[in-house]
């Protein structure tokens, strides 16, 4: 089974939902145009108004069933009438859920019965030195992986990924790719990579995940200046094996195209079994059991 | 290879493509590991931690000059030349980011500024090929300080021509449909050593978080003349004067102590890292003392409203 994947680092349009609506519409348009179209496209986080909107997010946080509508909208009407050419979209926005605001990434299929797959809502919200998410929005309380059309992903959205466990539930739950749309914005300008440092710890990060776990990891970063504070991209996938497959150029918008031969994942788990391993091990470490441990 | 240098790539056999067309880069990814993996403890001998990238940072200061400057839908920007790195530096990277033709530097000489002030702003503005406009600022600044303050002292009458400066820089700003660039650096900031809602009122400040050894780092990268980055640095408010005879430790000194303190060392720890007490107790005592200058003024707190305060909204919103 293949996929044909891209992820589109993307530059919103502060605080404009419609005006990032259009953007996004551009990107279908251009997608179709691929050599490959992709049958799945990802967004970053916060794609439809940026990501510092402070008191903002209730003034731009709308529905997952809303956003469907409107994404269903755009993508069809680019579509020839009578072209059986579904898309799978996963994209990050600022919800409204239950009366509750979230950091969300929704999952949806557009074209053919449009259908949300799966929201995932932020869990670890960053709260320190120039992030202040818990002050605006709801935590998530749950990791979970879904069905697809062509197999089982998981979103990770931004710092939900720094922790470890996040991936690691993710994996466990059958997770083949995981998706994570994120929005870090640069610091850290020594000599060394000729990358800012956020950019290569977010690499070692995510390389680390791909190949503890076997899986695919697709991150999309936004792109852009919000008030000083710049989102340089840096989106890459990286294979079960730890291998980045695709990486976006730095400072540029840009949609990477990148097939995924998810046959893969088992060849690496064989010559790894790090997951199935951890699967075993797992109820035994949380229950601690002191009586089989020698003293 | 740097990332820099990277376009996209895939390794899988599908089809590769990036936008812009034409992007794509070798599919060899480069591995991350080539920092070094030990580091030392604190010491005054050791200014690896204040180095820079300065092909990066000049990269990202250019992007960020486009970008608020065009979200701000201005095509211009005004920028005071004193003749100093600061002024020097920013006036080169608006060049840079805008080209040459949408910059204009502004010499706003006192009676008592020095002749060497006018002459390099005169050089850098040459160097990059903008124009520049020359308007005395004796007669506005000493029709106040003359005529009704006259015995008023070297520092306050130094405050007023900063002052008066900012009065021109947005005045001319308006004129010429420009936005007026701010050249503050991060040492000047924390020291406090600036005319408060004067040098800082600039809506943008492209050096706001680059200490002043980054400054001359980056200026010498950028080709800001040798003379102007190399010349001791000065207010240049009181004839003779040098910034660091007045704040009393040199930049190099200060900003290591800085970059230390904000990353959350205290002056003890520092005192044993090899640190002279006393500059530590300078450069902390300046930090300390100078917070109010970095905030906009104090508004008692009345309703769940306040601006600021519960009422929150970014710049760009």
């Amino acid at each position: 089974m293949k996929l044909d994947l891209a992820v589109a680092q993307f530059r919103p349009v502060k605080a404009d939902v419609e005006a990032s609506l259009a953007e996004v519409a551009r990107v279908f348009d251009r997608a179709r145009e691929l050599e490959n179209p992709p049958h799945l496209l990802v967004f970053p986080e916060t794609a439809l108004t940026g990501y510092f909107l402070e008191g903002g997010v209730r003034e731009h946080a709308l529905p997952a069933e809303a956003l469907v509508e409107r994404l269903d909208a755009l993508y069809s009407s680019g579509t020839d009438p009578g072209a059986d050419t579904p898309l799978e979209v996963a994209i990050g926005f600022f919800e409204l859920h239950r009366d509750r605001v979230y950091n969300s990434a929704l999952y949806a299929r557009l074209g053919r019965d449009p259908e949300i797959l799966h929201v995932h809502r932020k869990v670890f919200l960053p709260t320190y030195g120039v992030f202040q998410e818990e002050r605006f929005v709801d935590a998530g309380h749950s990791v979970r992986a879904f069905d697809t059309s062509w197999g089982r992903a998981s979103m990770l959205i931004c710092e939900d990924v720094f922790h470890s466990l996040s991936s690691t539930l993710a994996a466990l739950d059958g997770a083949q790719l995981i998706i994570v749309p994120s929005a870090s914005p640069a610091r850290g300008f020594e000599p060394g990579s000729g990358a800012p440092a956020n950019v290569v710890r977010w690499d070692r990060v995510l390389r680390t995940i791909a190949e503890e776990h076997g899986v695919f990891v697709a991150a999309v970063q936004v792109l852009g200046f919000e008030g000083g504070k710049g989102f340089p991209g840096g989106s890459v996938v990286f294979d079960p094996r730890g291998k980045a497959i695709a990486r976006a150029p730095l400072w540029e918008e840009a949609l990477l195209p990148v097939r995924l031969d998810l046959r893969e994942i088992s060849a690496a788990r064989v010559e790894q079994p790090l997951l199935s391993d951890l699967e075993r091990a797992l109820p035994g470490l949380l229950l601690q059991r002191r009586d089989r441990s020698p003293s | 290879m740097s990332l820099l240098q990277e376009g996209s790539s895939d390794g899988r056999g599908g089809s590769r493509e990036s936008d812009p067309p034409g992007r794509t880069g070798p599919p060899d990814i480069p591995d991350t590991i080539h920092s070094p993996d030990v580091s030392s403890p604190p010491s005054p001998a050791d200014a690896s931690p204040l180095a820079i990238d300065t092909g990066l940072v000049e990269r990202w200061l250019l992007e960020f000059l486009r970008s608020e400057i065009g979200r701000r839908r201005f095509q211009r920007v005004v920028v005071g030349l004193s003749g100093g790195v600061d002024s020097s530096l920013t006036a080169t990277l608006c060049a840079r980011a805008l080209g040459a033709e949408a910059v204009k530097g502004f010499l706003l000489p006192y009676r008592t500024s020095s002749r060497e002030s006018r002459e390099h702003a005169l050089l850098l503005a040459e160097h990059l090929g903008i124009e520049t406009r020359e308007i005395e600022i004796t007669a506005a600044v000493d029709g106040y300080v003359e005529r009704f303050e006259a015995s008023m002292s070297d520092h306050r009458r130094g405050n007023v021509a900063a002052r008066q400066r900012m009065i021109v820089l947005f005045d001319q700003a308006a004129k010429h449909d420009a936005l007026p660039v701010g050249t503050g650096n991060k040492s000047e900031r924390l020291l406090g050593y600036f005319t408060w809602h004067a040098d800082d009122t600039p809506p943008i400040n492209p050096l706001g978080d680059l200490f002043k050894v980054q400054v001359w780092e980056l200026a010498r990268e950028v080709g800001v003349p040798e003379s102007i980055v190399e010349k001791p640095a000065s207010a240049d408010l009181i004839q003779g004067q040098t910034d660091e005879q007045d704040l009393g430790v040199s930049y190099p000194e200060a900003d290591l102590i800085l970059h230390y303190l904000l990353s959350g060392y205290t002056p003890e720890q520092l005192t044993e890292f090899g640190f002279d007490p006393e500059k530590i107790e300078v450069v902390r005592g300046r930090l300390e003392g100078t917070h109010w200058k970095r905030h906009l003024p104090t508004v008692p707190m009345l309703s769940s409203t306040t601006i600021g305060e519960w009422y929150l909204r970014p710049v760009d919103y």
